[in-house]
């Protein structure tokens, strides 16, 4: 159906162009980077403590990089003003969003995915035994973090004090998946990891209430 | 004048009777004694501020539905007002809990997502003041203020089993667990004059509101000269 | 310009309100442009020509009032219902090459055989060459070649173009004049707003005047289209 395949396109065009520049792509793993490592100054790395801290510090990470992450998501469609050139031409608005978000998680999901590597060895926790369940996590929050990262940076490109609103507005609306995230995720860094499926439970909820809700009232985001 | 006048006194009365409730007529606790009886404005007011946000949530789709800025209006008071009664619970939390338990904050879940719920509706108002045009600060509140009030029973439901996992202090679970009937029926009281109270600030603000963008427009109106 | 397979199409707008933070940007505007009319629309800034223009492309939605696109029951009328409009902005991509954003609004539209279409429509805005460079190493008259390729993608029968001469040298402005004489005499309505006299402006066949929000003048009900014109500049 059209709403897919346009949706296709764009996806399309948002990885060329990222792609072509990478510049997102690399401001947000070295910002993470240096979030990582200023964490580990703040607490004494033995074993013990960094298996319980450092799913949450790892998690804040990746909440506070994609704050900054997703900013030029509509912002940079008000230069030449090339949003009423897709709105002009897209059937269904919510093809925009689609794109993007989807973009927006692959982004993140990449950079996650290269520092966790890295962050593995800082922190002394385990991830290969349970990777599986740590791409599933990663996944489901990623993409909870760009369908309301996206909706959320449709309206502060449109407001004073961009730069500072985005984070202002998204995290306070994510603590579900800060909370959810890290407690699923220190479980399985646990001695004997198991699965806290309630977690993902509520990183699917949040998931699927917020794309219906980006769903419904999307259009009225792009509104002039 | 008059209407308002006496509104207000009936409101002053309404929140002082149900204070001298909450002292008097209100049976003493046994392990709390006194210090319990701060419950009864903490969880009024709790439920005052959802009730105050969730007509903010109605106004913010009537808005999105039907553009009429009366409905903007209505929902920046109802936010306003929502907040104030959650700073009132914010406080009399830690209030309670210092004597209680010896600390000021003890991550209780309901508290922790009062906190982010305030935050939810800070961030509200503040974007609020960051988009000028009246329109489009309208309708991109009223958007963000459906997201927020939609993420609110996640915000809750994922505080709450967070700390099932880590259990800790709970903040005034005690009276609300088997409430003796007196209590309940301080306790109702108390809900009612602090949902009174709410109606008649939003009512109050939302006249301001009103004033104010009529200001605005002749205001603007001049400048366009 | 060749000739499209269209037919031609008009465009009323009726009790057209706009209004914006309380303020009337346009007032009970009531116009009939008929099929193959080439209006100029002109008016001081802020009166109201560049909303009235968006509201044609369906960008903005009207307070008050109806826009209706009337045409003859034959086929191409969904195409004629999304006019081909050129902003002040290009509305295209800085970091995408010429090509690549024409193929991109190309396949959005779901435009049969895209490439084909696109390499046709470089070759005529004279942009074949340099199909491959990003838009962001172009000069202004280049951008706005780029800008009115992407509006004739999908050959729209109606064309708005909101003061399409800007910015343009000489040159650019003749280019320009040439390619919306070819898209009049093919028959396309026409809807563009402009600053006083040009090359350009002695292509409409009518006139229109707005201030503050309304119609004040019409050369379909007398007026002059010099005074139109000139007077847009007092």
């Amino acid at each position: 159906m059209s709403l897919l395949r346009n949706a296709a396109v764009l996806l399309g065009k948002e990885l060329r162009t990222e792609f072509r520049s990478r510049e997102l792509l690399a401001t947000t793993i070295v910002f993470i980077l240096i979030v990582l490592v200023l964490f580990s100054f703040t607490f004494d790395p033995t074993s013990d403590e960094s298996r319980r801290l450092a799913p949450g510090l790892l998690w804040l990470a990746f909440l506070f990089a994609s704050s900054l992450m997703l900013q030029p998501c509509f912002l940079r469609e008000q230069h030449n003003d090339t949003l009423s050139a897709l709105r002009l031409s897209v059937s269904d608005p919510f093809a925009i969003f689609l794109a993007k978000l989807a973009a927006n998680t692959f982004f993140l999901l990449l950079a996650e995915l290269l520092l966790l590597p890295l962050f593995s060895v800082m922190y002394n926790v385990p991830v290969l035994p349970v990777l599986h369940w740590l791409l599933l996590v990663f996944f489901l929050a990623s993409l909870g973090i760009s369908i309301a990262g996206t909706a959320l940076s449709a309206i502060s490109a449109q407001a004073r004090m961009r730069e500072l609103l985005l984070p202002l507005l998204m995290l306070p609306l994510l603590t579900p998946i800060l909370v959810a995230s890290t407690e699923v995720t220190k479980a399985l860094f646990d001695r004997e990891p198991f699965v806290k499926w309630q977690g993902i439970g509520f990183l699917a909820v949040f998931d699927v209430v917020f794309l219906t809700a980006l769903w419904l009232f999307g259009e009225y985001l792009l509104e002039e | 004048m008059w209407k308002r006048a006496s509104s207000a006194a009936f409101v002053v009365f309404l929140v002082g009777a149900a204070a001298y409730a909450s002292f008097y007529i209100a049976p003493d606790e046994k392990t709390m004694h006194v210090l319990y009886r701060i419950f009864y404005f903490h969880a009024a007011a709790a439920w005052a501020g959802m009730t105050a946000f969730s007509i903010c949530f109605v106004a913010n789709l009537l808005y999105v539905w039907r553009r009429d800025e009366q409905w903007d209006s209505l929902a920046v008071s109802c936010a306003e007002v929502g907040l104030a009664f959650i700073t009132v619970v914010l406080i009399t939390g830690p209030i309670w809990a210092k004597p209680a338990w010896g600390i000021y904050w003890t991550w209780d879940a309901r508290l922790t997502s009062t906190f982010v719920l305030w935050l939810l509706y800070i961030s509200y108002l503040l974007l609020r003041t960051l988009v000028e045009e009246p329109d489009r600060r309208a309708l991109l509140s009223a958007l963000f203020g459906i997201f927020a009030f939609i993420d609110v029973p996640i915000v809750f439901g994922a505080i709450r089993w967070w700390r099932t996992q880590h259990p800790a202090p709970v903040i005034m679970g005690g009276p609300n667990s088997g409430l003796d009937p007196t209590m309940a029926k301080v306790f109702f009281f108390s809900v009612l004059a602090m949902h009174v109270l709410m109606v008649f600030l939003v009512a109050e603000r939302y006249r301001l509101e009103r004033l104010r963008t009529d200001l605005e427009l002749v205001r603007r109106e001049a400048e366009a000269i | 310009m060749t000739p499209p397979a269209f037919s031609p199409v008009g465009l009323r707008f009726e009790n057209i309100d706009k209004r914006y933070g309380g303020l009337l940007a346009l007032r009970k505007v009531s116009l009939s442009i008929a099929p193959g009319e080439c209006v100029v629309l002109a008016g001081r800034n802020g009166s109201g020509k560049t909303t009235l223009l968006r509201i044609a492309a369906r960008l903005v939605r009207p307070s008050k009032g109806t826009l209706i696109f009337s045409g003859d029951s034959t086929g191409g009328e969904v195409d004629a219902l999304r006019p081909g409009f050129v902003a002040h902005s290009i509305m295209v991509y800085d970091e995408l090459t010429a090509e690549e954003n024409l193929l991109l609004f190309a396949r959005l539209q779901a435009i049969a055989r895209p490439e084909n279409r696109v390499g046709a429509l470089l070759q005529e805005v004279g942009l074949s060459e340099r199909r491959a460079s990003l838009v962001r190493t172009f000069s202004r008259g280049m951008r706005q070649r780029v800008a009115i390729a992407r509006a004739l993608l999908h050959e729209p029968a109606v064309l708005l173009l909101d003061e399409p001469a800007t910015g343009l040298d000489p040159q650019g402005t003749t280019w320009l004049a040439e390619a919306i004489r070819g898209l009049r005499d093919s028959g396309r309505t026409i809807l563009m707003s402009l600053h006083g006299e040009s090359d350009i402006s002695s292509l409409g066949t009518r006139a229109i005047r707005l201030d503050a929000g309304s119609v004040v003048a019409d050369t379909r009900t007398g007026a002059t289209f010099r005074s139109i014109l000139t007077f847009a500049d007092a």
